[in-house]
Order: C-alpha cells, then sequence, then structure tokens
C-alpha cells in the first residue's frame, strides 16, 4: 500500500512513516499542503493521512478540495481536537476516518485497514508466499481454492511473517507488534496465536516454524 | 446578582404615596374651609343678636332699660338644639341676664363686636359682645350685651362634614393607588418585553438586541450589546485558544508517544520495557482525561438548550458502532449490531447523543475481554433502549448510585485507564433528552448491560 502522510511535525512524521515501512507499506511524507499537492500530481496513493494545521493553511480546506476535484483516495484526518462536534463537521467535508492525537500505532493501522476496507478492492492488498495469499483487505488467506479468513491479531501476526518470509521474529517483538499499551499480555499469548496460525494455515503451503530460543519464522513446507 | 428592591414596587409605593399625601391635605383643607364657614354663620347670627339686644336699650335719665326683643334670641334657636345665654352689663353692673356668663377680658370697642369661645357650665360656647354708649354727653353709660351660644349644631355639622371629607379623601385615595399599579405596570412594560426577547435566544446568538427600546434604556440595551459583542469575539477567541492549545499540546505528546513507542520496540531489558509502557500509558491517560473533560464542558453546555434536529437513531448506533469497530477489532472484540436498518425517528441534539452512545460503547470495550462480543441493541417498548452488552467484569460490587457521578469509577476498575466521566457525560445528555441510563449485569452470562432509554 502507498501512504502520504500529511504533518509538518516533523518527528512526529519520522515516527509515523517508520511504523508504517515496518507495516509494509511504502509511505511519502509531505510537511506542507504545497508539497502533498505536488506529490498527489504525480503519484496515486491507496490513502491518505492529513493532519488539521499546517504552516500553509488548514487541512480542511484540502480535505474539502481534495473531494470537489473528485478523488477517491481515502483521507484519514490526524487532529488534536477530540470532540464530537469537530468529528462531525470532518466527516461532513469528506473524511473518511480520524484519528485523536496522541494515538496507539496499533489503532491508526485499525483505522487504515477498516477504510481501506469500506472502500472495497479500491487496491487489493495481496502478499503471497508459497502458494498461499494474503489478502490484509479482505482479511483472509488462500490457497488451491481454499479461503480462510481470519480474526483481527491472527491476521496481523501473519502480515508480519508474510513481509518478511524467512525471517526469525522473537516472541518479544511480536508481542510488541500485536498488543497495545493497554493491554496486559504475556508471552504464553504469542503462542496461542501462532497456534491458531498453524490451524488456519493447515494444509497451505507455508508453515510457522518455532525456532529454539529465538522465535518463529515463516517457512514453505 | 444581589437583588436590590423592584422598581416596579418602589414605582407603585411612591406614587401612593404622594397620593396618600394629597388625599390627607385635601382632606384637611376640606374640613377646615367648612368649619371656618359654619363658624363663621354662628358668629354672623350672634353678632346679629346681640346688635339687635342693644339696639332695644333704652336709657332713661341714667336708668337703663332694656325690652329683650323675642326676634333677637328666636334668631340663633335655628340652629339645632343649642342653648343660648346672655348678659348684659351697664357701667360694670349686670343689668339682666345670666351673671355668671363671663365678659371679655378688655371691653370692646363701640362697633367693633368681640368672639370668643370658652366654657360656661359644662359646655363649650362661642360668645359676642358689643359695646353701646348711651345717655347724654354728661353721663355716658357704656353697654356690654354679651350673647353666648353652645356649640352642638355646629359640632353636628362638623361631623357629617368630616365623615363627607373622609369619605372623598379615601375614595381618591384608593382611585389613585389603583392608577399608581396601573402606571407602574405598564412603565414597565417595555423592559419585560426586551427581556422576553433576550431571554427566547438560544445560548449561542450573541447577535444586537433589536427590540424597541424606550429612549430611557438605549443607553442599557446599548450597553449590553456592546457587551454581547465583546464576548462573541472573547468566545471565537477562546474557541480558537482551545484549538491552538489542544494543537500545541497534543502533537509534542504525540510526538513523544509515537517516538516511545519505537523506542519500546528496541528495547531489550524488560524493566526497560515496563517503564515507557508506564509512561505511554499516563500519556494515553492524560490525553483521554482531557478529551472527556472538553466533552463534558460541551455536554453541560449544549445541555443548557436543548437542539431538537430530527435524527434517526439507527443511523446514530450504527455510525457509533462503525466509528469504534477498530478500536474493538484490534482486540478481536465484534460489536454484534442485532438491530436492522429501519429508522428510528427521534428529536433531539445528534451530536450530544452521539458522545454519549460513544462513551458507553467505548467503556464496553474497555472493560471487555480480548477475543469477545459486544451486542448492540436496539428496542422499542413504552420508551426507545439503546443498550449494549459486554461478556466484561461487569460492575461487582459497585455502588450503582455513584458511577454516574463525577469522576466516580466502578469498584473493580483494576488498572484500566478511565478518567470517571464516561458514564457521567451520557447519563447528563439522556437526561437533557427526557431519558435515563440504566446498568444491569448481563443475564446471559457474564458482564454489564448499559442501556440509555429515550422516551418515544
Amino acid at each position: 500500500m502507498r501512504y502520504l502522510l500529511i504533518e509538518d511535525n516533523p518527528k512526529l512524521a519520522g515516527a509515523v512513516v517508520e511504523r508504517l515501512q515496518l507495516d509494509g507499506h511504502a509511505v511519502d511524507h509531505a510537511d506542507t499542503l504545497a508539497s502533498a499537492d505536488a506529490c498527489i500530481a504525480v503519484t496515486d496513493y491507496d490513502l491518505i493521512l492529513l493532519d488539521i494545521m499546517l504552516p500553509d493553511g488548514d487541512g480542511r480546506d484540502f480535505l474539502e478540495h481534495h473531494r470537489r476535484a473528485a478523488n477517491r483516495t481515502p483521507i484519514i484526518v490526524i487532529t488534536a481536537r477530540s470532540a464530537v462536534s469537530d468529528r462531525v463537521s470532518l466527516l461532513d467535508l469528506g473524511a473518511d476516518d480520524f484519528i485523536t492525537k496522541p494515538f496507539d500505532f496499533s489503532e491508526l493501522e485499525a483505522r487504515c485497514r477498516a477504510v481501506l476496507r469500506r472502500q472495497g478492492g479500491a487496491a487489493a492488498n495481496q502478499k503471497s508466499f508459497a502458494d498461499t495469499i494474503l489478502d490484509s483487505t479482505k482479511g483472509e488467506i488462500s490457497w488451491d481454492g481454499h479461503a480462510v479468513t481470519l480474526r483481527n491479531r491472527e491476521l496481523r501476526l501473519l502480515e508480519i511473517f508474510f513481509n518478511a518470509p524467512g525471517q526469525v521474529f522473537s516472541k518479544t517483538h511480536l508481542m510488541d507488534r500485536l498488543f497495545s499499551f493497554s493491554d496486559e499480555a504475556s508471552e504464553n499469548a504469542i503462542e496461542v496465536y501462532v497456534g491458531r496460525l498453524r490451524k488456519r494455515l493447515d494444509g497451505s503451503g507455508a508453515a510457522l516454524e518455532t525456532v529454539r530460543g529465538m522465535g518463529y519464522r515463516l517457512v514453505a513446507r | 446578582m444581589k437583588v436590590q428592591g423592584s422598581i416596579r414596587r418602589r414605582l407603585f409605593f411612591q406614587l401612593a404615596g404622594i397620593a396618600a399625601l394629597l388625599s390627607l391635605t385635601f382632606f384637611l383643607t376640606l374640613r377646615e374651609v367648612a368649619e371656618r364657614t359654619a363658624e363663621g354663620t354662628q358668629d354672623s347670627i350672634l353678632a346679629a343678636s346681640a346688635t339687635a339686644i342693644a339696639d332695644s336699650l333704652r336709657s332713661d335719665d341714667g336708668n337703663v332699660s332694656l325690652e329683650l326683643p323675642y326676634s333677637a334670641l328666636s334668631m340663633l334657636g335655628t340652629v339645632s338644639e343649642d342653648r343660648v345665654f346672655y348678659h348684659v352689663v351697664a357701667n360694670n353692673e349686670s343689668l339682666t341676664g345670666y351673671a355668671d356668663l363671663p365678659q371679655p377680658s378688655a371691653p370692646p370697642r363701640v362697633g367693633t363686636p368681640i368672639f370668643d369661645t370658652l366654657d360656661y357650665r359644662g359646655d363649650t360656647v362661642r360668645s359676642v359682645s358689643v359695646s353701646r354708649l348711651l345717655g347724654s354727653a354728661a353721663q355716658t353709660i357704656n353697654v356690654v350685651v354679651t350673647v353666648a351660644q353652645t356649640r352642638l349644631g355646629l359640632e353636628a355639622t362638623s361631623r357629617r362634614i368630616t365623615t363627607t371629607a373622609t369619605g372623598v379623601g379615601v375614595g381618591f385615595f384608593l382611585l389613585a393607588t389603583a392608577l399608581s399599579l396601573w402606571a407602574a405596570s405598564s412603565a414597565l412594560a417595555p423592559i419585560d418585553r426586551m427581556t422576553a426577547a433576550v431571554t427566547r435566544r438560544g445560548p449561542k446568538d450573541l447577535r444586537p438586541v433589536t427590540a424597541e427600546t424606550p429612549t430611557e434604556l438605549v443607553p442599557l440595551v446599548e450597553a449590553l450589546n456592546s457587551f454581547m459583542g465583546r464576548l462573541r469575539t472573547s468566545l471565537g477567541r477562546s474557541e480558537d485558544f482551545i484549538a491552538e492549545a489542544a494543537h500545541r499540546v497534543r502533537t509534542p505528546l504525540a510526538t513523544v508517544r509515537a517516538q516511545a513507542e519505537i523506542t519500546h520496540r528496541k528495547l531489550i531489558k524488560p524493566e526497560h520495557k515496563k517503564a515507557i509502557r508506564e509512561m505511554i500509558r499516563a500519556i494515553d491517560e492524560s490525553a483521554r482525561s482531557a478529551g472527556q473533560m472538553l466533552d463534558h464542558a460541551m455536554v453541560t453546555f449544549r445541555a443548557d438548550s436543548l437542539a431538537r434536529d430530527a435524527l434517526d437513531l439507527t443511523l446514530l448506533m450504527a455510525d457509533t458502532c462503525d466509528r469504534l469497530g477498530p478500536t474493538a477489532d484490534l482486540r478481536d472484540i465484534v460489536i454484534r449490531t442485532d438491530f436492522g436498518t429501519d429508522p428510528i425517528p427521534f428529536q433531539g441534539d445528534g451530536i450530544l447523543l452521539q458522545a454519549a452512545l460513544q462513551n458507553i460503547l467505548d467503556n464496553a470495550i474497555k472493560y471487555s475481554p480480548e477475543d469477545s462480543d459486544i451486542a448492540a441493541r436496539i428496542e422499542l417498548g413504552k420508551t426507545i433502549r439503546l443498550s449494549f452488552t459486554d461478556q466484561g467484569r461487569g460492575f461487582g460490587d459497585t455502588d450503582m448510585s455513584r458511577v454516574m457521578t463525577r469522576y466516580q469509577r466502578g469498584a473493580n476498575v483494576g488498572d484500566i485507564v478511565g478518567s470517571g466521566l464516561g458514564l457521567t457525560i451520557a447519563d447528563e445528555v439522556a437526561r437533557a433528552h427526557g431519558g435515563g441510563i440504566e446498568i444491569s449485569q448481563n443475564i446471559e452470562g457474564v458482564g454489564a448491560c448499559v442501556c440509555l432509554f429515550l422516551p418515544r
């Protein structure tokens, strides 16, 4: 997926870009509305993340202008205002969703996923390994005519492996990616989710292998 | 506001006071004039009577003789049942009549009668004395004729006059009082009209007052309009300020949180990780509390004069579930929407109701275990019931009357972040719409059911 992040705070932008790249997305960063317009002119994005207060204008104007130009790329607004009334006006202006600062990366990811899913196949977000295809937007894996729907955590866990086949991921790393900070989870939870994924992948050409003392990796059966 | 006195009452009392004073003056004057007139009448009859007696005096070689003319006394008899006394004195010797009838202290000069009021034989009498010079030039005899009459008739007249004057005075006073009441009310009517014009306004209507204004109130209305102008500017400025402040505070918080999250991932030692987690939770808690406090302020403000927009509650519920869907999804919690798409029309404030539903659902997600369901339901009975049932820890032994109180949380919240405002917000919104919040245990098992009900 190709994302455009419009955010003037370089540190926040850097952190968001780093995280989205970790999830396997390509991210362009624009720090003004002018450079955002320049990016949109040359590239098709799957999703735009838009901050409201920018040095050269109001993000809401961008939103209106964007919708008037009949551009259908979904936009998630990053706002510092949390009131319900602000949300209503943002959605009226054509935002697909919004997220309030400060935000949890997992929540941002979840909202992006929800918006892309609602957009409905605007861009297939598929990755394949061996004979197995993982469709992140639909939230399912398929091989050889079989299709299995995954729950959110299973999907996110499998995405990590599909983004880097063969790479060993430690339980701690997986936990950090999978659980938000309000969850009190233990490393056992990872074993539970890996166990579930193995059941889901049963019969496919892909498998999750335990590397003793190190973690797990995706291998072809 | 310190209420001190009422203009209406003060105006009324002042007008009534003036009326009372005028009535009293009127009464006193009327009585005085009438009594003077009555007294004057008695005096002139007495003088006529005394003159008639004096005129019938005869002098014969130094002897004074008197043949009392009947008419002189009968003219006095016309007045009531008064008694009449007379006394004739010639050269200081009593000639005839009541010898003990007091004489005037100074002898009257000829032609000028002396009037006096005095007590005689247990009654107040009015007396008149006239003097006459009789005899030849060689031997002058000074005769003083005194005629007195009791004042019963005069007093009766006086009482009659007093009664009449009192009646007229009281009548005048009552009429004037009624008129003052009317005058006070009608003088204040423009104030009432303007009060109504200002009170009718919504909470956000800060336009200048344009109602018809009497000249005297123009300065007040101008002051009010200029005040509202300043308020409008300052409200606008404070809205900008809140937006700007939120941006300035939340953006760095977001940066810190994002960097902390990345740092967390790179750290290896569990104790370091734990410290960062604590930090992130603290950031979440402060951001959340600030958001809910703003929401609560907004609810208080809007609930004061509720908007009555035409809403569809089904759509509102669906929107709420959509909005929080990703949050629930993160923890593999499924929000089951058991309602269809049939619209349920309702008159109310959509923004408030959305805030209420969001707070309830957000709570349900927060306290739900992973991999569980939350049922969102709409039931139509006597009331419209919008409910969320979770499979969480429930409210345990919490005192239900207190969870709706500001900053009060359930007894078993454990370490879950919260401000204690969520249910307060929902409750205030529901009550502003004439409904309420009902909390019960999930009848199908563990968990809680929070229901917002609204009148149909």
